[in-house]
């Protein structure tokens, strides 16, 4: 088989070559610096960024988890702070309910905008606003999209928006947030609609990188829509899926706006209690900063194995 | 000027802009001590915010004024939000070393200021000099905020719950305003008359989210004789018949008389909401609950009166009391915790003067008559002065507290670590009032074991 070269895109191995003219001679350890000082100098900013808001919280997190403040001062306690905070009752509970509501939300949340993107990309006509209708939540500040949830449509009464159309169905009402059995797939629910719409553009875009020939194949070969789905829009876009799939994952198990607005914190019998509205209670409310820490580094561990598969597959995408 | 001189001279601009940044965010404010001419600078926090105009035109009057008569001192105020101690936020502030000179705390907050080693001991300085007022002021108070002897804050309002009941829904329900429930089982008739009226309406309201579960869980406990922790604080002692009782009136008000409306999971506001639109009919809180519900709810003063906390066959052998204090940020120097105190004797502790300017509130929307805050002992000059002037300028119907003030229920501090422990009883309450098979046991005994187990990583 023939290679072809683009021109330009071929260069020598080694050290580039700069493209500005060449001054007089200097030391190796001098022409690197001054090559890439613009660069390092505009790398400071974001380094810095990261340094103070990101890295450092997060250094600062896993030496307070080893540490005890009390009266003012601070002491090194081992593992204390982790004994103490996995001997809480709540601890369990909080895991139990961040693991339901990331599977339940992987069910929802990532099969429900990948259909609506299947359905978008059928459209013929219509498409701009029909995309702007599901994108529309997203605009929408996620306090603003949780109260309308818990006043409008999860009101206990009749009143509410969900209850009139059961009742109107004649199918038995809920008490939704106020029902230990449905605070977390109520929570699924709002979560889902506040964030389609940035994931059904992702898939969109997968969507439309598929070639049309392939589908004009296999519906010369007489495959249907749901065939045609399985055989093609799923395999050919199965990276982004799978990429997809850990940001949700490493996102949804940090939930923390949704009990916090729509369950008032922990909701009936601590069924909306999630691992990081435990880290805020434990932090905020019980005098516990240590214990947080110790709290959020375990999080912070169990997510890195997420994060870990995540990086995986994007390296593979690119 | 070539291009990559151009990019160099960007680069170095924002390297010494990013420079600059930094050693200005690290460069440490020093206006909060003592001037060059001699002035005594000090933050304080708690401040009105702009929403509550009459509130804060107070305030600001009475900075002007106090500065008049200090010319040495210097009053910055700072406002910290609608609610001076939102926990999150004061937390945020404790741990990041952000409070004011004097900032504003819960009696409950004590320990978590001590532990933060924020907080500046005041004893040799809390004297009648400072404060003119100091030996009228309740020592219980005092003692709430004393650790090892040591005293931390000065107390400038105190509390005690009761009964709060809406007068307009106990007419149209055919009861008598003049006669509240004394007892869970008067409660309990009453709710299931007033929530017949329908529309909505709660006969009664309770609490069960964001501490405030727990905190009226403490209140209720108190009310049949019981305590949240044993007598050495060492371990949780509300798994019993009286804990139980208290869910129990709870359970039955919400299930089995369908007296407690649809919508659970309240917190403070949502249930003041609800109030001050009508819609509750008897809840348990602080005569300032009636002033919320009016000042930032829209009810109305003279639909609401106070009784005392109801007991379970009789009288409430207790009922929770609690307030709030200015603490002192460690580091001041003298001069300032002196000015400090001084600023707050003149507005919060001097009858005619700051909180207690009976003739500046009166014609404004906010009461006066209320019996509140407390804050001197009876019988010593203060108290007898405060409310002479109380008396005298009253723009509510003090009738309507008279039964309240009448019938006094021993007051009970709040337990050691409250705001913890009422996180943990929040899912106690919950449950009884969310699920109509909750199991009491179970409820108090997952409390009981969380509250252990907060105590022992205490120690």
């Amino acid at each position: 088989m023939a290679t072809t070269t683009v021109p330009g895109t071929t260069r020598a191995p080694g050290r580039p070559t700069s493209p500005y003219p060449a001054g007089p001679p200097r030391t190796s350890l001098g022409r690197k610096v001054r090559d890439n000082l613009t660069g390092h100098a505009f790398l400071i900013g974001a380094v810095l960024c990261f340094a103070f808001f990101s890295w450092y919280p997060m250094i600062r997190g896993v030496v307070m988890s080893f540490q005890r403040t009390r009266r003012g001062v601070t002491t090194w306690v081992g593992w204390d702070n982790y004994d103490r905070i996995i001997a809480d009752p709540s601890f369990w509970t909080a895991w139990k309910n961040t693991f339901y509501f990331t599977i339940l939300a992987l069910v929802l949340g990532y099969a429900v905008p990948f259909f609506v993107a299947i359905l978008l990309n059928e459209f013929r006509h219509a498409k701009g606003y029909l995309r702007i209708l599901v994108y529309l939540p997203v605009m929408l500040p996620p306090a603003s999209a949780l109260f309308l949830f818990k006043f409008y449509a999860y009101d206990p009464g009749d009143a509410g928006l969900f209850n009139s159309i059961l009742k109107a169905l004649h199918l038995p009402t809920s008490q939704w947030m106020q029902s230990p059995g449905m605070t977390m797939p109520a929570m699924v629910i709002a979560s889902t609609w506040m964030n389609m719409g940035g994931a059904v553009l992702i898939y969109l875009a997968a969507l439309q990188n598929i070639p049309g020939e392939l589908y004009e194949a296999a519906e010369l070969d007489g495959a249907g829509i749901w065939r045609r789905i399985r055989h093609v829009t799923i395999p050919q876009t199965r990276l982004i899926l799978a990429l997809l799939a850990m940001l949700q994952i490493v996102a949804t198990m940090q939930f923390f706006i949704e009990p916090l607005i729509l369950a008032n914190g922990t909701g009936a019998e601590d069924s909306a209690t999630s691992v990081a509205y435990l880290i805020y209670q434990h932090g905020f409310f019980q005098n516990d900063l240590n214990g947080a820490a110790a709290l959020g580094v375990i999080m912070l561990v169990v997510l890195a194995g997420f994060s870990a598969v995540y990086v995986r597959l994007s390296s593979k995408q690119d | 000027m070539s291009v990559p001189q151009y990019r160099k001279a960007a680069a170095l601009a924002l390297v010494a802009g990013l420079g600059l940044s930094l050693a200005a965010c690290s460069t440490k404010s020093d206006d909060a001590k003592t001037d060059a001419g001699g002035k005594v600078t000090i933050t304080v926090d708690c401040q009105p915010v702009g929403s509550q105009k009459e509130l804060l035109k107070n305030w600001n009057d009475d900075v002007v004024e106090f500065q008049r008569q200090n010319p040495n001192i210097v009053i910055k105020s700072v406002s910290v939000g609608e609610q001076c101690n939102n926990p999150p936020d004061f937390t945020a502030r404790l741990a990041g070393g952000t409070v004011t000179d004097l900032f504003y705390g819960y009696m409950t907050d004590l320990q978590q200021v001590l532990d933060s080693g924020q907080a500046m001991d005041i004893t040799e300085f809390a004297t009648k000099d400072t404060v003119p007022t100091w030996d009228s002021i309740d020592p219980a108070l005092k003692e709430v905020f004393t650790d090892g002897g040591k005293l931390y804050a000065v107390p400038v309002k105190n509390y005690s719950m009761g009964l709060v009941y809406n007068k307009v829904l106990f007419q149209r329900a055919g009861l008598d305003v003049n006669n509240p429930p004394k007892t869970w089982g008067e409660v309990r008739a009453a709710a299931k008359k007033i929530s017949a009226l329908g529309n909505g309406i709660a006969g009664y309201s309770e609490y069960s989210a964001g501490n405030t579960g727990g905190w009226h869980f403490t209140s209720l406990l108190y009310a049949q004789g019981g305590q949240v922790l044993t007598a050495d604080g060492k371990k949780a002692d509300f798994n019993n018949a009286k804990g139980k009782q208290v869910l129990q009136n709870l359970k039955d008000m919400r299930y089995g008389d369908n007296s407690m409306g649809d919508r659970q999971l309240l917190q403070w506001a949502d249930l003041l909401t609800n109030a001050g639109a009508g819609k509750v009919g008897m809840f348990v809180g602080a005569p300032d609950a009636t002033q919320a519900i009016v000042s930032q709810f829209q009810g109305k003063f003279q639909d609401w009166a106070m009784a005392p906390l109801p007991g379970q066959d009789g009288k409430a052998v207790g009922t929770l009391g609690g307030g709030e204090g200015y603490f002192f940020k460690k580091g001041l120097t003298p001069e300032q915790v002196k000015a400090g105190l001084k600023w707050i004797a003149y507005q919060k502790l001097t009858p005619g003067k700051g909180q207690f300017d009976y003739v500046r509130a009166k014609p404004q929307n906010y009461p006066v008559g209320l019996p509140q805050p407390l804050l001197f002992a009876g019988g010593s000059d203060a108290q007898k002065q405060e409310l002479e002037l109380r008396k005298a300028n009253a723009n509510v119907d003090t009738a309507n507290f008279a039964i309240f003030e009448a019938n006094p229920v021993p007051i009970k501090g709040e337990p050691r670590n409250a705001q913890a422990i009422y996180a943990v009883l929040d899912a106690a309450m919950s449950g009884v009032l969310t699920n109509p098979n909750a199991n009491i046991d179970a409820l108090l005994k997952t409390a009981e074991d969380k509250v252990n187990q907060l105590l022992a990583a205490e120690k």
